[in-house]
């Protein structure tokens, strides 16, 4: 434990130093200072590993401040982190590292305001991760919008506009569900604590359905599902490089994290009511999305459907515990446990490997300025180290054995085995699709002759392009061959979940009297 | 031992202080007009002194000058907040009046008495003096927004602003003579007590049928759907500093006439005006927001985004409980102060002989200006209440109060139509900084920072920065809204 405010200091570290790279304004320093900036608080942040007491599973590091008391409104500033907040936090820390350093030279028009918005982007899912107070969350959740908002519209691609205000106005409008949903709970329990919306079990089941959807959607949106995803191919494909590689690797991953800190332990009861139908969507959405994945022409569409198909795979693990907890009522159940800890490390996986996928395909556009699939061809004679890189990173986008996204996969499948040996198999289809789709990219990116003068006179990576690329790549590594530290940081944390999530579920309850 | 006249201290003081700045401006020649504008601000301030001696002493609430006249804590904060807002107004003005060669003193002194009008409204406790600080208000506006004699618009809004409001006033008055024909009384506290004593007075035909024309004035001065109809004419056609004045400061001087009159006169009869309230609330947060989205004209979209945070004010009132009454109030504060700061944006990028207006005028902003371009960003941002900016508490509350008067319904319907009214605030930050500047025909572009004094860009920055620093620490001015409510017990 340590006994000064380190998730305070993640979150306003890189907002000040945010605001700091702005006011240093278009000067050389700019960058280093933003540099500096990240690569401190990502050290701070291995702090939230290395002092986490696995002993005492549960919330720590906390902090607790009386924030806002008026008009019967009370809101307070609290913080603390858990074994399931701290990967994301970390993750998010070093992912913003890598884009800072991807847009190094690339960013020739108002470098400061770019950096600065990704600090500021940086701090505020800190915040999300962070937030123990229902408002204070959603203050986070919404506040991520703006830099975002600004980060497509101003440094992206040609149809940017359009793209930015969908996202916008697609997420907007599934928070403001959410809402309404807490400010009901909050008239209904007097607080927005977190762990005081958890004590509510006796929340009227028609207000709870109403409450679930508007979660379902909220989150649904952000993580996203189908048939409500359709706002992120256009945002991914738009964004420049960097906040391609934010959206997929980190606020895909709020939405993730939200159905685990609010849905599943607040309403478990219609989680557990419906957890087919979100099973059946998410399996829906793996086969689907993956078949729509393997008709794409341009090659940041390709990868943002594939990051749709590999979040279903989140949403199916942490459903399809109720549907395992059904069949073995008691205490939480391994299979269970394992179906959140599948989903969770294909989070960390995916926050990974889509990161390294689109910044692969943000070095192929900075020389060619195409993302059209055809256009390319034969790049690995000309850039083996990169083609060295994006194979590895296709597998592991595949799944493959060793790859941190074999892992999570695994485990969510293995899971599912135990509710339904049908849900293994369609869920397994991924495996052949992702395969399918990741290696006939591999093929027609990086294979065959060498078509076009264009891709002739390819350089290979330069030395930062390198140094981004093998840090992704250790990771992706370490993940796939030793997940052991990750999944030993998580594994008390969601068992005490579990068992928050089934004290509000009644019916598993019954099942167990 | 206060002395009669002392309960209307700072409006004696303060309409001394116009016929002085009237007779000073007389004198003065043209290149002295600064005077005129220093004394007008130094009255605005010493006022806001008066004030601020007069309205805190500590007791609950004090009625004087014949049940004519009341000071209480809530009066104090609100006429504090006007005189200051006044102020920021005043500051863009001496700019803009300048770049338009309208730089008179007539301005300052019309200003003015529509400040003594907004006072007097906000402290009358007789159904007569809330009248005539209405008029008084009303008569300085309508001279105002005529202010541009040879401007066919200008003068086109103004005939219009002065027929429609004519029409309210006259509603208004007949609902406040039946009231007298019904209750024999004139003083607020009287009815209130004599409405207490009518058995089932929610039912009784002649008092409903009072009630409706009161409100219908009401929402009239807040230009609520569906009594909007001069607002996007009176804002569009106005000069933009009267447009800023007249939509941000005499909101609040309505929001007063709404908690003297009907929150707490007929706070017996708060069943009929609270639905009334909540009909015309949302038609103003459906209709305005989707409405808005179709403007080019950014003084137009303002005004239509305008009648939707009015829905929101009023929404906010309809519950007649106390929660909803502070975030009714501080929805009015920070819109008031959110209202200036847009249109002072508009203002500081006007210059000699150029009006900002169209929404392509905001086009390439970032790249001419990023510090008035992030200005902006945070005012329109707070517009749309996205946190961390202070408009979201302020339409959290609102929802919050309508959430406990268990009307979940209405709630989701507000919300929804903020994610529409988003839409547009959203194109304006895209046209200011996913756009290039256009340069607007014949004229060059629009010329930033140049000659904008350093007055106008400190309050500018100032208003900006409020709207981050309210977000951060709204709990100050909640407080303040809630204390001021509870101590006339509302």
């Amino acid at each position: 434990m340590l006994d000064w405010s380190i998730l305070s200091f993640l979150i306003w570290l890189p907002i000040l130093g945010g605001a700091g790279v702005l006011l240093a304004g278009e000067r050389n320093v700019t960058r280093q200072l933003a540099l500096a900036v990240t690569v401190l608080t990502f050290l701070v942040s291995l702090l939230l590993y290395t002092h986490y007491d696995l002993a005492r599973p549960g919330l720590q590091f906390g902090e607790q401040l009386a924030w806002i008391d008026a008009f019967g409104i009370r809101i307070n500033y609290a913080l603390a982190a858990d074994g399931i907040a701290i990967p994301l936090i970390i993750l998010n820390c070093f992912i913003t590292i890598l884009v800072i350093i991807a847009g190094w030279e690339v960013i020739q028009y108002r470098p400061a305001q770019y950096m600065a918005a990704f600090l500021i982007m940086e701090g505020l899912v800190n915040g999300v991760f962070a937030a123990q107070d229902a408002i204070l969350f959603y203050i986070f959740f919404e506040g991520m919008l703006i830099p975002m908002f600004l980060i497509i519209g101003i440094w992206g691609g040609p149809n940017r506009v359009y793209a930015t205000i969908k996202f916008f106005l697609y997420t907007f409008l599934g928070s403001v569900f959410l809402l309404v949903s807490l400010i009901y709970l909050y008239q209904q329990s007097g607080s927005f604590a977190l762990q005081d919306l958890y004590r509510m079990h006796d929340i009227d089941m028609h207000a709870q359905l109403l409450i679930f959807l508007s979660f379902l959607f909220a989150f649904g949106v952000k993580i996203p599902m189908w048939p409500v995803h359709t706002w992120l191919p256009d945002a991914h494909v738009e964004a420049p490089t960097g906040g391609s590689v934010i959206l997929a690797a980190i606020t895909l991953k709020v939405g993730g994290y939200a159905f685990l800190r609010f849905l599943l332990p607040i309403v478990g009861d219609m989680a557990a009511e419906y957890a087919w139908l979100i099973v059946l969507l998410s399996l829906w959405t793996i086969v689907y999305i993956g078949f729509v994945a393997l008709v794409q022409a341009d090659m940041k569409k390709l990868i943002a459907y594939s990051s749709i198909a590999h979040m279903a795979f989140v949403t199916l693990g942490f459903f399809l515990v109720f549907l395992i907890q059904r069949l073995l009522p008691g205490t939480a159940s391994n299979g269970a446990i394992m179906a959140l800890q599948g989903g969770m490390m294909q989070m960390v996986s995916h926050g990974f490997v889509s990161g390294a996928m689109f910044l692969c395909i943000g070095v192929l556009y900075d020389r060619m300025h195409t993302r059209e699939i055809s256009a390319y061809g034969g790049v690995a004679s000309r850039m083996p180290w990169f083609a060295a890189f994006f194979v590895l990173f296709s597998m592991a986008n595949a799944g493959l054995p060793g790859t941190s996204g074999f892992v999570g996969e695994f485990m969510v499948i293995l899971a599912s085995a135990k509710a339904n040996i049908w849900i293994a198999v369609v869920a397994a289809l991924t495996l052949i699709l992702g395969a399918a789709y990741s290696l006939w990219l591999v093929r027609r990116l990086l294979f065959g002759e060498v078509r076009t003068d264009a891709v002739n006179q390819l350089q290979d990576l330069n030395r930062r392009e390198f140094l981004v690329l093998s840090l992704l790549a250790a990771a992706v590594l370490w993940l796939g061959i030793w997940p052991r530290p990750l999944t030993d940081l998580m594994e008390p944390s969601l068992h005490q979940l579990m068992e928050q999530v089934m004290l509000t579920d009644v019916s598993i309850n019954e099942l167990g009297n | 031992m206060m002395s009669p006249f002392d309960y209307a201290m700072p409006e004696i003081f303060l309409l001394a202080a116009v016929c002085v700045v009237l007779l000073l401006d007389i004198f003065l020649t043209r290149d002295l007009r600064e005077v005129t504008y220093l004394a007008a601000q130094a009255s605005l301030l010493a006022t806001a002194g008066v004030v601020y001696t007069h309205a805190f002493t500590g007791n609950e609430r004090l009625v004087g000058l014949g049940r004519h006249y009341v000071i209480d804590e809530l009066g104090g904060v609100l006429k504090i907040s006007i005189l200051l807002l006044t102020m920021v107004v005043f500051v863009y003005a001496r700019k803009f009046l300048r770049d338009q060669s309208m730089w008179r003193g007539e301005f300052f002194v019309l200003s003015l008495t529509a400040v003594l009008g907004m006072m007097i409204m906000i402290s009358g406790y007789n159904l007569l003096v809330l009248y005539l600080g209405l008029e008084l208000l009303a008569l300085s506006m309508y001279a105002l927004v005529a202010m541009r004699r040879d401007d066919g618009r200008a003068t086109e809004a103004a005939m219009k602003y002065f027929v429609l409001g004519a029409i309210a006033s006259g509603l208004l008055l007949y609902g406040l003579s039946m009231l007298y024909g019904l209750t024999g009384e004139l003083s607020i506290r009287q009815i209130h007590e004599y409405l207490l004593g009518v058995p089932d007075s929610g039912a009784n035909l002649p008092l409903l049928f009072t009630l409706v024309f009161l409100v219908a004035a009401v929402a009239f001065k807040f230009g609520a759907m569906p009594f909007h109809m001069w607002l996007p004419d009176v804002y569009h056609g106005a000069p933009t500093i009267v447009t800023l004045f007249l939509g941000s400061v005499p909101k609040i001087a309505a929001f007063a006439l709404l908690m003297r009159l009907l929150a707490e006169g007929m706070a017996p009869l708060a069943s009929g005006w609270s639905q009334l309230f909540l009909v015309l609330g949302l038609l103003s947060v459906a209709g305005g927001n989707l409405v808005a989205i179709a403007q080019t004209s950014f003084k137009r979209m303002l005004a239509y985004s305008t009648i939707a945070h009015m829905g929101f004010i009023l929404l906010g009132a309809m519950t007649a409980t106390h929660a909803g009454y502070s975030a009714a109030m501080f929805y009015v504060l920070v819109y008031a102060l959110t209202a200036a700061g847009a249109f002072g944006v508009l203002v500081v990028m006007g210059r000699e002989g150029f009006e900002a207006d169209s929404l392509d005028d905001l086009k390439g902003l970032n790249e001419r200006n990023p510090w008035l371009a992030f200005i902006m960003l945070l005012l329109l941002f707070s517009m749309a209440g996205i946190p961390p900016t202070v408009g979201f508490y302020a339409k959290l509350a609102v929802i919050k109060a309508v959430v406990d008067a268990n009307l979940v319904w209405a709630a989701v319907i507000m919300v929804v139509m903020s994610v529409a009214g988003a839409y547009y605030y959203l194109r304006a930050i895209k046209m200011m900084y996913f756009d290039k500047p256009e340069p607007a025909p014949g004229s060059g572009g629009i010329s930033v920072n140049a000659e904008t004094g350093l007055d106008c860009q400190i309050v500018i920055s100032l208003n900006g920065v409020l709207m981050l620093v309210l977000g951060v620490f709204p709990g100050l001015l909640m407080g303040v809204c809630s204390m001021a409510l509870q101590a006339s017990s509302l």
